[in-house]
């Protein structure tokens, strides 16, 4: 008996295992027309063939898409007009969107989102993950409970938070109401131009701190109990155990954290479509807001895929500098 | 065994015959697309009708507002075989010809006989032509409706109330005439006290992300003046658009949003309109007149206690109201044009229609509408045909989408954010629009 390599298998024993009898089983059942023909391939060969799927689907659903979207930007096309000639313009769409004042706003509110959110969800993730690893009594039911906003829908929590910040009925309302004792009608969160881009951080900090908080557990736990028991013969204070481990160690996961939720927050849809639409006026109109405006409602194809070719670099680009330095921090 | 012979032949043949009933039943089945609305649970009652009359079945396919110009103009732009009959909204008509989405009606309504003189002027330019104004039909006028007014006509009986307003005011507590008038009396209401629950003055639209503060704004804007264009010379807006009286009209529309509506209706469109009125919460409500007999039919608010006023006049005694409504039209990608074109040939029957008006659609047809029992049929009856009297449309340009797209800014910039002047805002709405044109070659 071969297997599909060609070679005898090494038999220890007089009596078969079970595994050695199922490749037996396998081996007889291969028909001899593919057993012959897969004995000719080199094992690069075979390592290709099973690759070759989702090289191609790779290839069909995201480089093709593209590169078709990189060649559409350079024309007017728009796809609410089959019939119009596709003119080539050349750069005129990148120009139009680089100069244009409304897609910096949108770039801008984009930072500012990005910007708020990470700051606060890395300083309440980190904290709680923190507190968390301290493995106090019902340590777990509250790791359970901390991470349940991570694992609903946004939609529903953007629909969810839509009525807790009505200011007639809405419970957010009434909680800052009765802290402060302005009346629940005049908390509009959503209607305001200051309060409005500041409903969408509380919103998405409440929904991914746990998300961060996960990332930084498990930098937390990675740290081995021996340097912190060499700290203790050393006799080093709390703070600097924190400050001199467990910060620097558990820095590149932080890093990572923030890594994920910069690229996340950078293409932030959803949230912002469910609580303000891009509203009050253009307050919260991030860049995806934007894009989709473009894409989708006033259907200028070229333009916007010129528009989405200006934010994959831009991500691309930060994330790429980004993994540079979490790579040297790493390193360190 | 002879039986048993028998059985199984029998049930084969039923087998067979069934599957090609089935055929024949998918074969002749027609889609029609609309939005998921009260007026679209009447058209499924009324289009029964058209079943047991020609054997086609009928399969329907509805989307809610929010998403339906995005799911339909997508359909369409794929040469989707979906539809096979669409009720598009008005705006779609230039587009939808112009890049072969509807099928022309004219050659069939020559064949039919159906006059597009038997319906009422403005649905047919607003729903059918393209270009507006020439006779070039795309759709039949299926779904009249515009902008109008609800209030709430108990809280306005009120004696105590009626008082103190004509103290206040000097003239008597009733559904307002003007638009300087409709803002004393949402000011009257808003925040006050009635029946123990505090009320506010009016809701009026807002909403951002489709249409929403355009309808509004254009609603009030036509009565003070504005226009969209130099009558004299195509798509020149300089001056139009932007004209003094255009800017006193957009300075109401914020003045009203400030003074007069619910704390957060900052996103306020139809669906949030009918709320705030049904919940008690508004003394007047804007919104299109296809929400009036939902809203004459509610147990809280309807009856007795609701009434309906066409849109006001400006102050210059101009009065217009924004055309909602939509046409029926054959979608040239399908391949049952032939049973869709009957299917309007039987929407346009004067008894199809006067059921239709009964079952809470808004025929177009003047049999039907100017019919001496009309104005009485219902009690928004003959505000409605007071309404569709003094109608204006929006840009229905093939790019209107990116026309709505920038009044839709700058307008929720202005009156909702509070962002720059009134005259900015429609500054920069030439501009847009300028742009839109020159892109399209128009300019």
């Amino acid at each position: 008996m071969q297997d599909l390599t060609g070679r005898r298998p090494v038999v220890t024993d007089t009596h078969p295992s079970l595994l050695d009898r199922t490749m037996e089983a396998a081996a007889r059942a291969t028909p001899e027309p593919l057993a012959t023909t897969v004995r000719g391939l080199s094992d690069r060969m075979v390592a290709w063939i099973f690759i070759a799927p989702t090289i191609l689907l790779l290839l069909a659903i995201n480089i093709f898409p593209l590169i078709w979207t990189i060649r559409l930007s350079f024309t007017n096309y728009r796809a609410n007009r089959p019939n119009e000639a596709v003119k080539d313009i050349g750069l005129s769409n990148y120009a139009r969107i680089l100069t244009d004042s409304d897609t910096w706003m949108a770039m801008q509110t984009t930072a500012h989102f990005v910007l708020w959110t990470i700051v606060l969800q890395t300083l309440i993730g980190f904290t709680l993950a923190y507190l968390i690893d301290r493995k106090f009594r019902g340590h777990a039911v509250w790791t359970t409970i901390i991470l349940v906003p991570m694992m609903l829908s946004p939609a529903v929590v953007g629909n969810f938070w839509r009525f807790l910040y009505e200011p007639q009925i809405g419970l957010f309302a009434y909680i800052v109401s009765f802290f402060t004792g302005i009346p629940p009608t005049e908390i509009l969160m959503l209607s305001n131009v200051t309060l409005a881009p500041w409903a969408i951080v509380i919103v998405d900090t409440w929904m991914w701190t746990p998300y961060v908080m996960l990332i930084c557990l498990a930098g937390l736990r990675s740290i081995p109990d021996y340097i912190y028991e060499a700290a203790e013969v050393d006799r080093a204070s709390n703070w600097r155990q924190f400050w001199s481990i467990t910060l620097p160690m558990a820095l590149p996961f932080i890093m990572l954290a923030v890594l994920f939720r910069g690229i996340e927050n950078f293409k932030m849809f959803d949230m912002v479509n469910l609580l303000t639409g891009g509203g009050p006026g253009s307050t919260t109109e991030v860049a995806s807001i934007t894009l989709k405006r473009e894409a989708f409602e006033k259907w200028r194809t070229g333009f916007s895929s010129a528009f989405a070719i200006i934010l994959f670099v831009a991500v691309f680009g930060l994330a790429n500098i980004y993994v540079k330095v979490l790579n040297r921090v790493k390193s360190r | 065994m002879k039986s048993a012979l028998k059985v199984t032949l029998g049930m084969a043949a039923a087998l067979a015959a069934t599957t090609a009933m089935t055929g024949v039943s998918q074969a002749e089945d027609l889609t029609l697309c609309w939005a998921a609305w009260d007026p679209a649970n009447a058209l499924v009652e009324l289009s029964k009708d058209f079943t047991a009359q020609t054997g086609i079945g009928m399969k329907f396919e509805f989307v809610p507002w929010t998403n339906y110009a995005d799911r339909f103009l997508n359909e369409l732009n794929s040469k989707g075989k979906l539809c096979d009959l669409i009720i598009g909204d008005s705006q779609w008509i230039g587009g939808s010809a112009e890049n072969g989405h509807y099928v022309k009606l004219n050659d069939f309504f020559d064949k039919e006989g159906i006059k597009m003189s038997d319906f009422v002027d403005a649905t047919v330019v607003g729903y059918s032509q393209w270009p507006k104004n020439t006779p070039n039909y795309w759709a039949l006028p299926a779904m009249g409706d515009v902008v109008g007014w609800t209030y709430r006509k108990d809280w306005f009986t009120k004696p105590e109330l009626q008082k103190e307003f004509k103290e206040k005011y000097g003239w008597d507590l009733d559904a307002p005439k003007t638009f300087e008038q409709l803002k004393q009396v949402a000011e009257f209401f808003q925040n006050r006290e009635i029946d123990g629950k505090k009320v506010y003055g009016a809701s009026i639209y807002t909403e951002r992300g489709s249409e929403g503060v355009t309808m509004g704004v254009m609603d009030v804007l036509y009565s003070f003046g504005f226009k969209y264009e130099n009558p004299d010379k195509p798509y020149e807006m300089e001056g139009f658009v932007n004209s003094d009286k255009s800017v006193k009209g957009l300075e109401f529309y914020k003045a009203l949003y400030d003074c007069c509506t619910p704390p957060g209706a900052s996103n306020s469109y139809m669906g949030e309109g009918v709320d705030a009125f049904k919940s008690g919460q508004v003394a007047m409500h804007m919104n299109f007149a296809f929400t009036w007999p939902g809203l004459q039919k509610d147990e809280a608010v309807g009856g007795d206690k609701v009434g309906f006023f066409a849109n006001p006049a400006g102050p210059d005694g101009e009065q217009f109201a924004q055309l909602g409504g939509q046409g029926i039209s054959v979608v040239s990608y399908s391949d049952k044009q032939e049973s869709a074109l009957k299917y309007i040939k039987w929407f346009a029957d004067k008894d199809v229609q006067a059921k239709w008006w009964s079952l809470g659609g808004f025929s177009c047809l003047k049999a039907v509408v100017e019919d001496p029992k009309f104005p009485d049929s219902q009690p928004y009856a003959k505000t409605f045909l007071d309404s569709m009297a003094i109608v204006k449309d929006f840009w229905a340009e093939p790019s209107y989408a990116s026309l709505l797209q920038a009044s839709q800014k700058r307008f929720h910039d202005y009156v909702v954010a509070g962002q720059g002047t009134a005259k900015e805002a429609l500054d920069g709405l030439v501009k847009d629009w300028t742009e839109v044109f020159e892109d399209d070659g128009k300019m």
